[in-house]
């Protein structure tokens, strides 16, 4: 049997969310990369589903290929900001994000 | 190939120009390249100037009318209906000026390397500026008498008189000890001042020449018809423009030529150095007031008898016997010179208002190369006193202490403090003994055949009459006072040979001076040549200049006399000569002085102090014309800045404040500054007030859009009421 649309979307929204907390409420800046990730994650997996049960699509490459770059950017993004973590840290001997407000006035 | 060079004229005043130039922008931080690009500069000019008189001597003939050979048109300048016409142009008289300005010239500034202490510790701390100074004034000499018209004459005329005032002050930092001796700046002003009044007289008979003829140029005023015109029209009463004119213009050359009663700059600008000494208040400049009268000496024979030639030709006879009394009593070896020049400039005008054009211009040719000679000589004596008196041991001298001068301040100008240099500085000593001799005129010197051809003329006059009109009694004048001159000038040439070279030295400064170096006594050398056999191409028999500008004064028909020889007056001036220098011997030469007291001054009693002060006319302008005219400023002065300028001035400020303060109450603290408060108060309140959502939190941040994002879908549905269910259906179905 076919697996409907709706699961999928639920379980992206479910993992969306939970990224979205992960991201709102943690302290560590990994934790918040991490959150980060599930976000992304919970899109590909939107993207796959819309693709497999959509019209347009079908018969083409395109969903894969989107998840594909989405992944590619995640990992530069994971790159990116794991530096700057480990940057900040050296920096401030911290990676708890409160303590990170030197930004402002 | 005469044209072509004729052609060049214009380059003659251009190369010490260009020297000026270059040394002033480029050089001047190289004192050896400046002295160089001074000394090519002369050299060019007297390369081509000697080549121009060459030629014009050449072609006399066909240099005619006065004034008018070999035009250079260089511009003109339109004046409403007429053209000013400016150029330069060669005739003989200027040839002949060619031939004694630029050689003069480089002797002197070959001299003046050697003055000026190049190449030694105690060099002029100016050296360049001095060399450019008197690159730009040769330029205006050479410019000055290759000029063809009134105009450009007046300028290089009046560049003259700006380097003169730049070279007499040339030590404006000097300043002595005794408040009444008469500094260097002040040298200068005296001389700036005093000259002007002599050209303010040049420029209205040159405006008046314009009035009168509408050109400003020789050869265009001095045609016969015009001058007829000039002679015949009347100023006002009797008077005819000519005769106006040619007294004016006279003044102008009163006032260059140092002549009573604008001579009294001369003496002063002895302050200067002395190759500008005897440059230009020897050689060139101040003959270049007699070269203006020679050179429009047709508008002053225009008029028959005219009262012009009476005022030149006493003015100059006096002028000649007033310089050579004042010259017994001075103690200052420049000064002595300087009114010896006085006395010299004299002979020549004076020979000119008798009409004896041919042997003032002589006198002009050799005066400027002895006197250049005497001037060098002198400043090559104050060098090396100047020298003796630094390395001369500081123990005071034997016989009278440190100097004459006044307070212990040595004076090396003065002859009180010489004696005995002949043996110390042999070279100057001779040379300035042949330049003494040409001087007082003996034969077979230069000043001889000169000063006696001025002498001949003035008793031909006497006994023949003149060709102008001049009358018998001006040349018996004439010829006595030159005579009585004469005899002064031999005699305080005497005691100035005497004073300086014979005898024991009379302080340590002289016994110590040394010879100058050879850049200063060779042009000593080379000039006293000249000064030897210059007079020989004058010669009664063989009068070389006779020749040349005869017929420069050949105007309205005219003839002027070929100068003869009369054996009375050669005996006469001779003698008088001869005497002159025996009375120096008998008081200065044959017991030299021991103490520098003149011993004139207790035989003469009153009368030297007269001459020493100078007739008293340098007291008698002080009191007529300076302290008046002092005065007067002040009560201007007074005036203005009490009564009328000052209230002015104040009641304006006054009133400005007050407006000012009234606009400071009523708008601008009120609008102004409100506005511009207001604007800082507001954003200021809105900064405090946005301040508190920036809390640098990340993570606030990304609530506040992920809340906005929730909002935006919320209100999405909610729009969408009715759709969205359908989506639901397609999404679970």
């Amino acid at each position: 049997m076919q697996v409907p649309l709706s699961w999928y979307l639920i379980v992206a929204a479910a993992l969306f969310c939970i990224g979205l907390y992960g991201v709102l409420s943690r302290r560590n800046a990994i934790a918040i990369l991490m959150g980060v990730e599930l976000m992304l994650n919970a899109v590909n997996v939107n993207l796959l589903a819309f693709w497999r049960h959509g019209e347009v699509a079908r018969g083409t490459l395109a969903g894969q290929v989107f998840a594909i770059i989405v992944i590619t950017v995640a990992a530069a993004e994971a790159a990116v900001g794991l530096a700057l973590v480990i940057a900040v840290y050296r920096a401030r001997r911290t990676v708890d994000v409160e303590e990170v407000d030197r930004m402002k006035l | 190939m005469t044209e072509f060079f004729f052609n060049l004229t214009w380059l003659i005043p251009l190369f010490p120009l260009a020297a000026f130039a270059l040394i002033v922008l480029w050089t001047n931080r190289n004192r050896l390249l400046s002295t160089w690009v001074a000394w090519i500069g002369i050299g060019l000019a007297w390369i081509l100037g000697w080549t121009l008189f060459f030629l014009s001597g050449r072609e006399v003939h066909s240099l005619t009318p006065p004034g008018g050979g070999h035009p250079v048109p260089l511009f003109s300048i339109p004046t409403g209906t007429t053209l000013l016409r400016l150029g330069f142009q060669v005739d003989t008289l200027t040839g002949l000026m060619l031939f004694m300005v630029p050689f003069v010239c480089l002797m002197i500034f070959i001299y003046s390397k050697g003055y000026m202490n190049y190449g030694r510790e105690d060099v002029d701390p100016r050296y360049s500026r001095f060399f450019a100074y008197i690159s730009l004034f040769a330029c205006g000499m050479l410019g000055l008498v290759v000029s063809d018209n009134f105009v450009t004459l007046l300028i290089f005329w009046e560049v003259m008189g700006l380097c003169s005032y730049l070279l007499i002050g040339f030590w404006f930092d000097k300043s002595y000890k005794d408040p009444k001796r008469i500094t260097p700046k002040q040298a200068g002003l005296k001389a700036f001042l005093t000259t002007r009044i002599g050209d303010a007289l040049m420029l209205a008979g040159m405006l008046l020449l314009y009035s009168q003829t509408g050109t400003l140029t020789f050869r265009e005023i001095f045609r016969e018809e015009t001058l007829h015109t000039l002679a015949t029209s009347y100023a006002w009463g009797q008077v005819p423009w000519a005769t106006l004119c040619a007294i004016l213009i006279f003044g102008g050359a009163v006032g260059k030529s140092a002549q009573f009663p604008l001579h009294v700059w001369l003496p002063d600008a002895m302050e200067g150095p002395t190759p500008v000494s005897a440059l230009i208040h020897a050689a060139t400049m101040v003959s270049a007031g007699v070269y203006l009268v020679a050179r429009t000496f047709p508008l002053f024979v225009a008029v028959e008898g005219g009262t012009q030639l009476a005022v030149v030709a006493f003015i100059g006879a006096f002028t000649a016997f007033l310089a050579s009394t004042i010259a017994v009593a001075q103690n200052d070896i420049k000064r002595v010179l300087a009114y010896s020049t006085i006395s010299q400039l004299g002979y020549m005008i004076a020979a000119l208002g008798l009409g004896a054009y041919v042997a003032a211009v002589f006198h002009l040719i050799t005066h400027a190369f002895f006197k250049a000679l005497l001037f060098l000589g002198s400043g090559s004596v104050i060098h090396g006193v100047e020298h003796g008196h630094h390395h001369a041991p500081l123990h005071p001298s034997p016989s009278e202490g440190e100097g004459h001068g006044s307070e212990g301040e040595f004076d090396a100008n003065d002859m009180m403090n010489m004696g005995g240099l002949l043996r110390r500085m042999p070279t100057t000593g001779w040379t300035f003994i042949i330049g003494a001799l040409a001087l007082t005129g003996i034969f077979p010197w230069a000043g001889f055949w000169s000063k006696d051809e001025i002498l001949a003329d003035a008793w031909r006059v006497f006994t023949h009459g003149g060709e102008f009109g001049v009358s018998m009694g001006w040349g018996f004048f004439v010829w006595l006072l030159l005579t009585a001159a004469a005899l002064l000038t031999a005699f305080y040439t005497g005691r100035q040979i005497f004073l300086t070279f014979a005898g024991r030295p009379r302080t340590e400064a002289a016994a110590h001076a040394p010879e100058s170096v050879p850049s200063m006594t060779w042009p000593l050398v080379i000039l006293a040549a000249f000064a030897t056999v210059l007079g020989l191409f004058g010669t009664p028999w063989a009068n070389q200049f006779y020749a040349l500008i005869g017929h420069q004064a050949e105007v309205m028909g005219r003839e002027i006399a070929h100068g003869e020889f009369n054996p009375t007056v050669a005996g006469i001036s001779t003698l008088v000569a001869l005497s002159g220098w025996l009375i120096a011997w008998l008081i200065y030469g044959r017991k030299p002085l021991l103490v520098p007291v003149d011993p004139l001054e207790k035989a003469l009693g009153p009368l030297y102090r007269w001459l020493k002060n100078k007739w008293y006319v340098d007291e008698l302008y002080m009191a007529l014309v300076i302290r008046p005219a002092i005065a007067l400023a002040r009560a201007c002065y007074t005036f203005d800045d009490k009564i009328v300028i000052d209230p002015i001035v104040d009641a304006v400020g006054r009133f400005g404040r007050w407006l000012s303060e009234w606009l400071k109450k009523a708008v601008d603290n009120p609008v102004v500054d409100g506005a511009v408060n207001g604007v800082g108060q507001v954003t200021a309140w809105l900064g405090e007030f946005m301040r508190a959502t920036q809390t640098g939190q990340v993570q606030n941040y990304l609530l506040v859009a992920a809340v906005t994002v929730l909002l935006l879908l919320a209100m999405f549905l909610i729009r969408t009421w009715g759709t969205w269910s359908v989506w639901l259906a397609f999404l679970t179905g």
